[in-house]
């Protein structure tokens, strides 16, 4: 149809010129020499490559991985429970709910971030308040740490993953769930055994989105990790702007994209399975 | 979910106190930052009276009125553009058939980690030796943004009856009016909700400004401001700034929500 | 299309239009005094912008990516100089056009990165030492290794500089080494070295780490010695001590950009300064030392008084190495301060 092409003409042109040409040329320096004194050589190598296994760096990927996966589980075990209680609200509450959950959201990440240097440093509200109910003796630090980076990354994507296991429960058929219940099983089996597996899509997507932003996160272990705290992101920035080697850094960026692409395709697999 | 089940009284009491604590955790942080913005003294742990002093310094302070209107630039500008595009895409998608191809490529942008984003589009800049400015951060946000309405609008798509089109058609109307009276109405409050969104996130978007951004400050946006404000310390005037972006981000969403309820729910 | 012509009008509203002969500088936020700009604006008729870089990796980033277009002037440190002179992006320096030149001490005119000051011009020197709370410290820190190696009573309270030639310093000093080491196996000593003190760092920090000791969140920090000052200016209990292995000695330079329009009011900014009295008054308002003998000549007492490391004489200070860029053994650096940071 001739109207359609014309209208999806612009647009895809913006995103090919402004997205795939840019990420192309990642490609092609990813494959380039780094000059002396930094920037670019155009000769063609596979030593980015070669170095980005070794094991300094692939081991910054399990930490960034661990720390993406630790936030991922908090995320859920904190996500799902208040999903669940939205849902069972009343019908008029839920959306006041949901935009309740989803506003911090849609705030500026760094101040989010920001305000977790605010309450966790040594000086900071948690700290004293510790103290003055006794629970410590002396100003203790929380920041600086990969828990804290954990408890920044959490804190930021913690709405979505509620809005995505909320969509999956609001499908719930609550026949099912009455079946289930005339059959005698108790309330946990209930869930196990029914409500979980059928709100898999939900659970899912939340957990793919936040581990998959979270690993690639930069300004999140900037801020709160105090340079102790080394995430794939931070690896890129630093090979961008200390070691001025674009051409490591565009490897990096390629095998972190490799493998959040990996991530998703199989979270897609697994959900059409499912249907 | 739909219907309302008899609530187990222990079971639904734990989740609404559940509820209540990720409540807390989510908006606990943002009001301490509020509340400490008002603070005369300004430091987290000493309360010394009720102040507007951090708000007349940021008030006074011309880097940041200069940072925030370049933002506001940016932010329509790129809002403008992807609304448009996005827009089209959307209706020109909805109706071929589905292409998985077409649909990585929309949703790309949303995925591709920021800092590999930034950096790739400062490398495609500086190869074609392009004058950094506010030009080529809105050039940017347009990529993000166009994912965004995109989405927004198709979700809103999947509803429409595309029968009411033909059908305008067969009675004689042109396509430009039939746009303009059947499907634009249709669409306008998906399109708003997008749109909002667009300018939300390019409001308070930090990396990518931070890479493609020219020198000096005609060129800094608020989030790159407040990114320097809080690398050199925990200092009050970020938490009066906090508050006040905080707030305008909050109204904005509830614009927007108000505009399309149906938008800020994910559907399949 | 309509809408896009639209869209490129726009575009080119949005994007800065810079007056001709408008100069860019580029510093960090908070080292030059504030009405600097307006006073060269007002005795030279040009109109200045500044722009501010947090470190100098961002502004290398920056420049290297877009081969210095957009600015005039930068602010950095001397191993970057040097850098940006192998990239071939800076302009040479005509002494004809800066005869402040004659104000520095001679000393400052044979620093090791650039001799003679040929691509380069000095706009501020000094040490890299240990700052710290001498109320909360029993006994007064003399080494470096008072910082590598704490006490019991410091774990969890100090801090390092984030940037890797000084983390990299630290330790390098403390083996007794050159601060632009190139020997691998030295490097990698020093290297397993601060992986141990990581351990007992509270942070790696090259911002805030005066005010985390003002508001007592740490106790002894890696500091630049002007840096400190403004710590010794919140809280007098603060001190800074040059550490017996010694120091570096770090210079922060102006250079002009080879792609720069407005090459000649570069120069003119330079020279200005260079003058004595925006040296004096630079000194007084950025508490760093300045290389430029008749500003320092005329620095109140009190105020040396006040910040002892401000009296430092230049003969001390070239006791310090200096630092030079490392050409390729800049990988091997990074390599092991990324080791270092993401060391468990």
């Amino acid at each position: 149809m001739r109207a359609p092409t014309a209208l999806v003409l612009p647009g895809l042109a913006w995103l090919v010129v402004f997205m795939l040409v840019p990420c192309g040329l990642i490609l092609v320096y990813a494959f380039l020499e780094r000059g002396t004194y930094g920037g670019i050589d155009w000769l063609f190598t596979f030593d980015n490559f070669v170095r980005g296994v070794e094991p300094l760096y692939v081991s910054i990927l399990i930490d960034s991985a661990l720390i993406a996966g630790a936030a991922t589980v908090v995320a859920l075990l904190l996500g799902y429970p208040a999903a669940w209680g939205i849902a069972r609200a009343a019908p008029r509450w839920q959306t006041r709910l949901l935009v309740l959950v989803m506003l911090p959201f849609w705030s500026n990440y760094l101040i989010r971030t920001y305000a977790w240097i605010v309450l966790l440093n040594r000086e900071g509200l948690i700290s004293h308040g510790l103290v003055d109910l006794g629970v410590i003796d002396a100003p203790v630090s929380l920041l600086y740490t990969a828990p804290s980076v954990v408890v920044g990354l959490v804190y930021n994507y913690l709405p979505f993953v509620v809005l995505s296991i909320y969509a999956s429960l609001q499908r719930l058929d609550p026949s099912v769930l009455e079946a289930s219940e005339d059959l005698g099983a108790p309330p946990w089996r209930t869930f196990l055994r029914v409500v979980l597996p059928l709100t898999m899509p939900g659970v899912a997507a939340g957990a793919v989105f936040v581990f998959v932003l979270s690993i690639g996160n930069f300004i999140t272990p900037d801020l709160l990790g105090g340079g102790r705290v080394v995430m794939v992101g931070n690896l890129i920035y630093d090979q961008f702007l200390s070691a001025r080697d674009w051409p490591f850094g565009a490897a990096l960026s390629l095998a972190l994209i490799a493998i959040m692409m990996g991530l998703l395709f199989a979270q897609a697999v697994a959900t059409n399975r499912g249907r | 979910m739909a219907a309302e089940r008899p609530a187990g009284t222990r079971g639904a009491l734990a989740t609404r106190l559940w509820l209540g604590v990720v409540l807390c955790f989510l908006y606990c942080p943002i009001l301490v930052l509020m509340a400490l913005s008002f603070n005369r003294a300004g430091l987290p742990t000493v309360w010394s009276g009720f102040g507007l002093n951090w708000y007349a310094e940021l008030v006074d302070s011309p880097e940041i009125l200069s940072a925030a209107r370049n933002t506001l630039v940016v932010a329509v500008a790129s809002t403008l553009i992807a609304t448009a595009l996005g827009t089209m895409l959307a209706l020109g998608v909805a109706r071929r058939p589905p292409s998985s191809a077409l649909d990585a490529l929309l949703f790309a942008p949303m995925i591709i980690p920021d800092i590999v984003l930034a950096i790739a589009l400062l490398s495609f800049y500086s190869l074609l030796n392009v004058t950094l400015g506010l030009h080529s951060i809105i050039a940017s946000h347009v990529v993000f943004n166009i994912a965004f309405v995109c989405a927004v609008v198709r979700t809103r798509l999947k509803h429409f009856d595309f029968a009411v089109l033909e059908a305008s058609e067969d009675l004689g109307a042109s396509r430009f009016t039939t746009f303009r009276r059947v499907t634009l109405p249709m669409i306008l409050p998906g399109v708003l909700a997008g749109a909002m969104l667009a300018f939300t996130l390019s409001v308070d978007e930090f990396i990518i400004a931070f890479f493609v951004a020219g020198p000096g400050e005609s060129s800094t946006t608020l989030p790159m401001r407040i990114y320097s404000m809080i690398r050199f310390g925990v200092t009050p005037e970020i938490n009066a700034m906090a508050t006040i972006v905080m707030l305008f981000s909050f109204t904005l969403v509830l614009l927007s929500q108000r505009l399309d309820r149906s938008a800020t729910l994910p559907d399949d | 299309m309509a809408r896009s012509s639209t869209a490129g009008a726009l575009l080119l509203v949005a994007g800065s239009v810079l007056a001709d002969g408008t100069l860019v500088v580029s510093n960090w936020d908070g080292y030059m005094p504030e009405d600097l700009p307006d006073r060269f604006s007002e005795a030279s008729g040009t109109d200045v912008e500044i722009s501010f870089h947090a470190t100098n990796e961002e502004i290398m980033g920056k420049v290297v990516a877009s081969r210095g277009k957009g600015y005039d002037v930068l602010f950095v440190s001397s191993p970057f100089a040097e850098a940006l002179h192998e990239l071939d992006l800076l302009a040479p320096i005509d002494r004809a056009k800066i005869p402040n030149l004659a104000n520095l001490y001679p000393q400052a005119e044979e620093l090791a990165y650039d001799p003679g000051n040929t691509f380069s011009v000095p706009y501020a020197w000094g040490t890299t030492g240990l700052c710290y709370r001498s109320d909360r410290l029993a006994d007064a820190p003399d080494s470096w290794q008072d910082l590598l190696d704490p006490d019991e009573a410091l774990v969890g309270r100090t801090t390092m500089l984030a940037t890797d030639r000084w983390l990299m310093g630290a330790g390098l000093l403390a083996r007794g080494y050159s601060v632009n080491e190139t020997d691998p196996a030295r490097i990698e000593q020093v290297r397993d070295d601060l992986v141990a003190t990581k351990k007992t760092l509270l942070a790696y920090d090259d911002t805030t780490f005066y005010s985390k000791l003002v508001s007592g969140e740490a106790d002894l920090v890696q500091a630049w010695d002007g840096w400190c000052n403004y710590g010794i200016a919140e809280n007098p209990d603060i001190r800074y001590v040059v550490p017996k292995e010694g120091s570096d000695l770090w210079v922060d330079t102006m250079v002009i950009m080879k792609s720069s329009d407005n090459v000649d009011a570069a120069h003119g900014f330079i020279d200005y300064v260079l003058g004595a009295d925006t040296g004096q008054w630079v000194v007084e308002n950025i508490m760093y030392k300045v290389p430029n003998e008749a500003a320092m000549k005329n620095i109140d007492p009190a105020m040396l008084e006040s910040f002892p490391n401000l009296a430092m004489t230049p003969d001390e200070l070239m006791q310090g190495e200096q630092l030079r860029d490392l050409g390729e053994t800049q990988k091997a650096y990074t390599k092991a301060v990324t080791e270092i940071t993401s060391s468990r």
